[in-house]
């Protein structure tokens, strides 16, 4: 590790200082951390169920595939990608420099059958983000987990995190029981417009349906690589079902979705709108308008051959430089060395991408700079 | 003046030869195909009727948004469903477009998704007859798709055997929302037996699976089931590449068909991208999938996508391959695509008619 640190250089770096890494991911090392956060009954079932020996790893992310970490990211100790503070704050902190980097935990508690048991152990989660990262770093800040296929277990941890500013954002798997547009759903919108909080939809499966419309497939590279058509498809569902014109001040960050597939999306949704919208009467804009002000994506991984002509495309392709967010998706393994953005970028465009563009989107980033302190 | 004007002004007939890869013949009534049925399949129809994985015994699950899918001006004078007039077909369509040779893409029934694998079979085989009966011996310019109840592969195979002779057939007819993903083992008899037979395979939109429209359920609305067909394509071409079945069958052709062209050059990019990351999962697949796809797979124009400005089609037509596209209409679909507006891009004249028809032609071996 110390080798590769020294032939990449510490200057390279340096054209990422005060980032805003939208997209880093701490992991739980083990169910025992969270045990303290449980009630009574909680920590009885884990001793009598044994559940804190259950490896809560998601499918859409095997702790060895080779996407899931860097090899120069790895933890000297072989634990779980990810599950040290230290590490994150070498790797990625004291490296990058970015002025805040935001936490999504992806982890089992939010895709549990049972709806209690997601509820306990996601609030559990989000309390020991709160003490293990949130409080050892300033520069620290995090996604809201929660159980999302109950809405007002859901609504009622949004509720709880309120009042601490260091939570910017909540997050939602890409995959989970319902399509995002769901009405079934909107209580958890309505309160995130009203908090200030963008919706986070990060990539990665409840698997409670086939990975595609076509059933499972055999490999997880497929599963891995039907992630962005499944971002395409709850946009679509966002669209239709009208969330953007019920909440019109919310906003909805795709995140490590891949990115190039947005050009292809948004011909294709304004195209079918225009055939089909009397449907959808509440509808009144053209899809891309709508992901124009609504959405916005992190930027790694970016899929793409020549990554520089990628981004400058899209950005003509959607005429907007505000869409895209800076991300380093640690610990996965999706670019080498201090590529985190392609060469060449224009100036301009390199400063919204790397954090003014974060800043629009999180208002709550702002306002945490008065380090409130909630009281524990 | 605008790129429609640039059309009209070369609109005359003659100037446009153009193959139709996808036009929809409909039956005037159900009974068309009781010459080509035991009588044993006649009585179950009428009884059980279609026996699919959705809710409707006799309706689509998202109704469309025109009776039928189609046309307000592809209904018969003489009744029967959009599709059903070999007439008005020549009228409105054959002659008034140029169409010099049309592939039958025939829907009714979904033989391909039936639950019921005998009467899968069935319904294939009589389709298939009717197909060259009812049509291609009525009017030279169309051609047959050979129907398979993909979920028997033993009676696909059969059926694919059976017909690979006859020249009325130009390819086989395959649903993309099969019961598992296509690449799967248990579907590579039918590729063998299309490279066999010299077809290639033809996977137009379609099918019932039972697995909801997306990996994170049922969607609402049919302007989203519209939308996602083109990810269960995206599906089906990942498929076939990771699984291997291009290796195993380096001769196989595969068209997909009204799945639509903007997400092809980014999802082969996808495909690279992690296919070079996770290789070792997948030590079959050799190269990258990109290069598999741009040897294999063609993709028919409608419906057109329609970026906004020539330069971004042109653009995109370049990154797909410019001889991989085949034009189709999906006459007598809502959403058919006129041959003189469809592409709203500065196009030269060879290259309006290697889209409208040299392609197809060659890929089709026409001229053969």
């Amino acid at each position: 590790m110390t080798g590769s640190r020294q032939a990449i250089g510490a200057d390279h770096f340096a054209k990422y200082v005060g980032a805003i890494d939208c997209d880093l991911h701490p992991a739980v090392p083990a169910m025992g951390v969270l045990v303290p956060y449980l009630n009574d009954y909680w920590r009885e079932m884990v001793s009598v169920r044994a559940l804190d020996r259950l490896n809560l790893s998601l499918t859409s992310y095997p702790e060895n595939a080779p996407l899931s970490c860097r090899p120069d990211w790895a933890l000297d100790d072989g634990g779980k990608p990810g599950s040290s503070f230290e590490a994150m704050r070498e790797h990625v902190l004291d490296r990058y420099r970015p002025r805040h980097g935001i936490l999504n935990c992806l982890y089992g508690a939010q895709v549990f059958h049972s709806e209690d048991m997601a509820a306990a152990f996601c609030r559990a989660t989000n309390d020991w983000i709160r003490d293990e990262w949130l409080s050892r770093d300033p520069r620290l800040r995090a996604s809201i987990v929660i159980p999302a296929y109950n809405t007002e277990l859901a609504v009622a941890e949004i509720e709880r995190r309120a009042d601490d500013f260091r939570f910017v954002q909540v997050l939602m798997l890409v995959s989970g029981e319902v399509t995002l547009g769901r009405r079934q759903l909107w209580p958890i919108y309505r309160l995130a417009e009203r908090l200030e909080l963008p919706i986070g939809i990060h990539a990665g499966s409840a698997y409670r349906h086939a990975p595609t419309a076509i059933g499972w497939p055999s490999y997880y590279v497929e599963d891995y690589v039907a992630q962005s058509a499944a971002f395409e498809n709850q946009l679509q569902s966002m669209i239709s079902e009208g969330v953007f014109a019920k909440f019109p001040l919310l906003k909805v960050v795709a995140i490590e979705s891949g990115l190039t597939w947005l050009t292809g999306f948004v011909w294709r949704a304004d195209k079918t709108w225009k055939g089909v919208r009397a449907e959808v009467p509440w509808v009144t804009r053209a899809p891309s308008e709508i992901v124009r002000d609504h959405v916005r994506l992190t930027v790694q991984p970016i899929d793409a051959a020549d990554e520089y002509e990628a981004i400058m495309r899209l950005v003509d392709h959607m005429k907007s430089d505000e869409l895209f967010l800076f991300s380093t998706d640690y610990p996965h393994w999706q670019f080498d060395g201090d590529s985190a953005l392609p060469p060449g970028i224009p100036d301009a465009l390199f400063r919204k991408i790397l954090s003014e563009n974060a800043l629009a989107t999180y208002p709550r980033l702002s306002k945490a700079n008065h380090a409130l302190e909630i009281a524990l | 003046m605008s790129v429609i004007d640039v059309d009209q002004s070369h609109s005359a007939k003659s100037k446009f030869q153009v193959i139709d890869c996808d036009i929809h013949p409909a039956m005037t009534s159900w009974k068309e195909i009781h010459p080509f049925l035991d009588r044993r399949w006649i009585e179950h129809l009428s009884v059980y009727g279609s026996h699919l994985r959705h809710a409707f015994s006799e309706a689509l699950s998202y109704p469309r948004m025109s009776p039928d899918a189609a046309r307000v001006d592809a209904y018969p004078e003489e009744g029967g469903p959009p599709g059903s007039s070999l007439e008005l077909m020549r009228r409105k369509h054959l002659d008034q477009n140029g169409v010099e040779i049309g592939m039958l893409i025939p829907l009714r029934w979904n033989p391909g998704s039936q639950r019921n694998l005998d009467l899968g079979v069935a319904l294939t085989r009589a389709m298939n007859t009717w197909q060259v009966e009812r049509w291609v011996k009525q009017e030279p310019r169309l051609r047959a798709s050979v129907l398979v109840a993909q979920e028997d592969i033993g009676g696909a195979v059969a059926e694919i055997d059976a017909r690979g002779g006859d020249p009325n057939f130009t390819q086989i007819l395959l649903l993309p929302r099969t019961d598992e993903p296509l690449g799967r083992r248990r579907y590579w008899p039918i590729f063998e037996a299309a490279v066999r037979n010299n077809l290639p395979i033809t996977i137009h939109v379609g099918g019932t699976n039972g697995h909801p429209s997306t990996g994170g359920g049922w969607s609402s609305y049919y302007m989203e089931e519209h939308h996602m067909v083109a990810q269960a394509m995206q599906a089906v071409m990942a498929s076939l590449v990771f699984e291997g079945v291009f290796e195993r069958s380096p001769k196989l052709r595969v068209v997909i068909m009204e799945g639509g062209l903007g997400w092809i050059p980014s999802f082969n990019a996808r495909m690279d991208k992690h296919w070079n990351r996770m290789r070792s999962e997948v030590p079959h697949v050799k190269r990258p999938p990109s290069e598999y796809v741009r040897e294999h797979v063609w993709f028919t124009t409608q419906p057109m996508e329609e970026p906004g400005s020539s330069a971004a089609l042109l653009d995109l037509f370049d990154r797909i391959g410019w001889d991989r596209l085949l034009f189709a209409t999906d006459y007598p679909h809502w959403d058919f695509d006129d041959p003189r507006t469809a592409f709203k891009a500065n196009l030269s004249d060879s290259q309006r008619h290697q889209l409208l028809y040299g392609n197809a032609r060659k890929f089709y071996r026409f001229d053969e």
